[in-house]
């Protein structure tokens, strides 16, 4: 099989769009945090929290919306956990946000432990299925990539709308925007720059859990152990890559994802049969640093980025 | 709220945050082992059983520490001049890997030879892979936080594939492993017949060195002076990018030891499960040292010690052993808060 056949197939165009979805949640949340100043390295454990909160609130029996409000309860309770240290507080946001990243890793593999003691394999939930929208997925190619899949990934656009419109369209979004820039402006306002940025950083990473229960709820239906697997950290740089844009960052996500579901086949074509596969695997993390090189020129990186803000001093 | 800072904090005010910080992280982990089902006295004595209760026990604590003072002070001097290396996983194993390559009988030197050689390679190894994400932190402002943790996902994917390619044992049963070292490679043992070896001793060294460069060198003064405020080092003709560039070297140079030492002293060659995540702990390492290079030792001990017992603890108990991950993540944000509030106060409006 040709890169051309491949990149013509419907199927091909579906996975992407099914590999991207995850990634649109979560870079939607990290951009949230970093639109209002603060850098959340919390994600990757986040995600894994996320993943499992969800699979393990469906697993006991609520419904799958249940689920997904579950692990965006659960985002938002390490989000409150980040933001209380670092906004307050003051305190440096990478060292924070990797402790949230170990604390809520281990936290979800312990109550995985505690929960499934004796399990090999675990358990299967029954996983959200395709929605496949009459007409519109009928259109060649773009029709079963965009139209038949599964909720979440439908949910997953309308988050970038609705984000957007947020972020430029209404004055929270200003504000939200402001605390990112120009923090003494908001507080000349009035405004709590404090609410604001907690705010942003718990409802991101309620996101972002939501991003991480897509792995568990949408795209299989059992939690495994490494299986966020890196996909927070790709999300930093995708952020970077859509220029702290909802729209770009969507873009991104995409391109990425695309990126993703072509190494896969071609590994399996003859050409990537004679390829160590380790090659294949290294390819999206190259490509993040790639991008981040070139938009590095470009920088439109939030002003009050990582920088604490403290009413009267500093 | 606001947060005051405080002229001269009393000696209560700077041991209570640390203090609560501890007590908080063991109540959590308390908490914990009992919705496991477990005494949290036997608990925490397992652990404490299992760090130091025997001869064995101890060494073997030493032994975990010795990587993590590596990592640690990596992390460390690279925190305080605010480079931000979260790469020493990806160093660790670089260090590894030309212990490897020059230590299974490329070079049949004696010990004398063969071992220093081994450690100057391995500096210069994970040195070179800190100096890219550097360079272009310093050349084009791409942010080193997220290039070093993507290279840790590179560098192990490459390891991998030379374990399964050029460098994978032929004797090894199929497994991807590195040919063993030759005898001449290995790092002795301190005393005849216990597992702990040299590379603890290099460690202690290395912290030595490293605090002699913080306090008593021009190089230490500007990492420091970069790390309080790179434009007032900028302002005082202090050259920040070549700082911020000798820094990189020396903090990818000492997390390569680690992997050195892991080689030669343990394991005697290079598998993929080397590491389980020291570079990563090493950064749990320096917080609780609050950067300070003979601090890690202590920090690297203690770390080290909740591993090893809780491993002891896990098979005694049956309590699952990230337990140890999350009372090393609440002690980690715990701490950065005691410090904070030793130093500012807390002022409501």
């Amino acid at each position: 099989m040709d890169i051309i056949d491949i990149l013509l197939s419907a199927s091909f165009w579906t996975a992407a769009i099914r590999i991207a979805s995850p990634l649109i949640f979560a870079v939607l949340g990290e951009l949230i945090c970093e639109r209002a100043g603060v850098l959340n390295l919390g994600i990757e454990g986040i995600m894994v929290a996320g993943a499992f909160a969800g699979w393990m609130a469906v697993y006991s029996g609520t419904d799958l919306w249940t689920g997904v409000a579950v692990a965006f309860a659960v985002g938002m309770l390490f989000g409150l956990v980040h933001s209380t240290l670092t906004v307050p507080f003051g305190l440096s946001q990478h060292v924070v946000g990797l402790g949230v990243t170990l604390l809520a890793t281990s936290l979800t593999y312990f109550a995985y432990r505690l929960f499934l003691p004796e399990v090999t394999s675990p358990p299967k939930i029954e996983a959200f299925q395709p929605l496949e929208i009459p007409f519109l997925s009928d259109i060649p190619i773009i029709g079963p990539a965009l139209f038949n899949q599964t909720p979440l990934t439908y949910l997953a656009f309308i988050s970038v709308g609705v984000v957007a419109y947020i972020l430029y369209r209404t004055p929270l979004g200003l504000a939200l925007r402001a605390a990112g820039e120009n923090p003494a402006a908001v507080a000349a306002q009035g405004l709590s720059v404090t609410a604001i940025r907690m705010g942003a950083v718990i409802a991101g990473s309620g996101l972002m859990a939501v991003g991480g229960a897509f792995l568990t709820m949408s795209a299989f239906d059992s939690f495994f152990f490494e299986m966020v697997n890196g996909r927070g950290w790709i999300c930093i740089a995708l952020v970077v890559f859509g220029a702290w844009r909802p729209g770009k960052a969507l873009l991104g996500a995409i391109l990425f994802a695309a990126f993703d579901a072509l190494q896969i086949r071609v590994q399996q074509t003859e050409v990537g049969a004679d390829i160590p596969y380790q090659i294949f695997l290294m390819m999206p993390y190259i490509l993040s640093i790639l991008a981040l090189i070139v938009m590095s020129r470009r920088a439109e990186v939030p002003a009050a980025l990582m920088v604490p803000f403290n009413k009267g001093e500093r | 709220m606001r947060l005051e800072p405080i002229a001269n904090p009393s000696a209560l005010r700077t041991l209570m945050p640390p203090a609560l910080a501890i007590s908080a992280t063991v109540v959590i982990a308390s908490l914990l082992a009992m919705a496991a089902g477990a005494n949290p006295f036997a608990v925490l004595g397992e652990i404490l059983r299992g760090a130091a209760g025997s001869q064995f026990a101890l060494l073997e604590t030493l032994n975990r520490a010795t990587p993590l003072i590596f990592t640690g002070l990596a992390v460390a001097v690279a925190f305080r001049a605010k480079l931000w290396n979260i790469g020493a996983e990806a160093q660790l194993y670089a260090g590894a890997l030309v212990t490897v390559v020059l230590g299974t009988g490329a070079l049949g030197w004696s010990s004398a030879a063969l071992i220093p050689t081994l450690i100057i390679a391995s500096l210069l190894a994970g040195a070179l892979l800190l100096l890219v994400p550097a360079l272009l932190k310093v050349r084009l402002g791409v942010d080193e936080v997220v290039t070093t943790l993507l290279l840790n996902f590179i560098f192990l994917l490459f390891v991998s594939m030379l374990l399964e390619g050029p460098l994978k044992d032929p004797m090894g049963m199929g497994w991807p492993k590195s040919p063993r070292l030759i005898d001449e490679a290995r790092l002795p043992r301190i005393i005849d017949g216990l597992r702990l070896h040299w590379g603890f001793g290099i460690a202690l060294i290395a912290a030595v060195l490293v605090w002699v460069i913080q306090a008593r060198t021009t190089l230490g003064y500007e990492m420091r002076a970069v790390g309080l405020s790179r434009d007032a080092a900028k302002f005082a003709g202090i050259p920040v990018g070549l700082v911020l560039i000798k820094t990189a070297l020396l903090s990818g140079g000492l997390a390569a030891l680690a992997g050195f030492s892991e080689v030669a002293g343990l394991k005697g060659a290079l598998t993929l499960d080397l590491s389980p995540g020291f570079g990563y702990t090493g950064i749990i390492v320096a917080m609780l040292a609050l950067l300070n290079p003979l601090g890690v030792i202590a920090a690297a001990l203690f770390v080290a010690g909740i591993f090893v017992g809780a491993d002891s603890m896990s098979r005694a108990l049956d309590v699952p052993t990230y337990l140890a991950d999350i009372m090393l993540a609440t002690a980690l944000l715990l701490m950065v808060l005691a410090i904070l509030l030793t130093r500012f106060r807390v002022v409501r409006e």
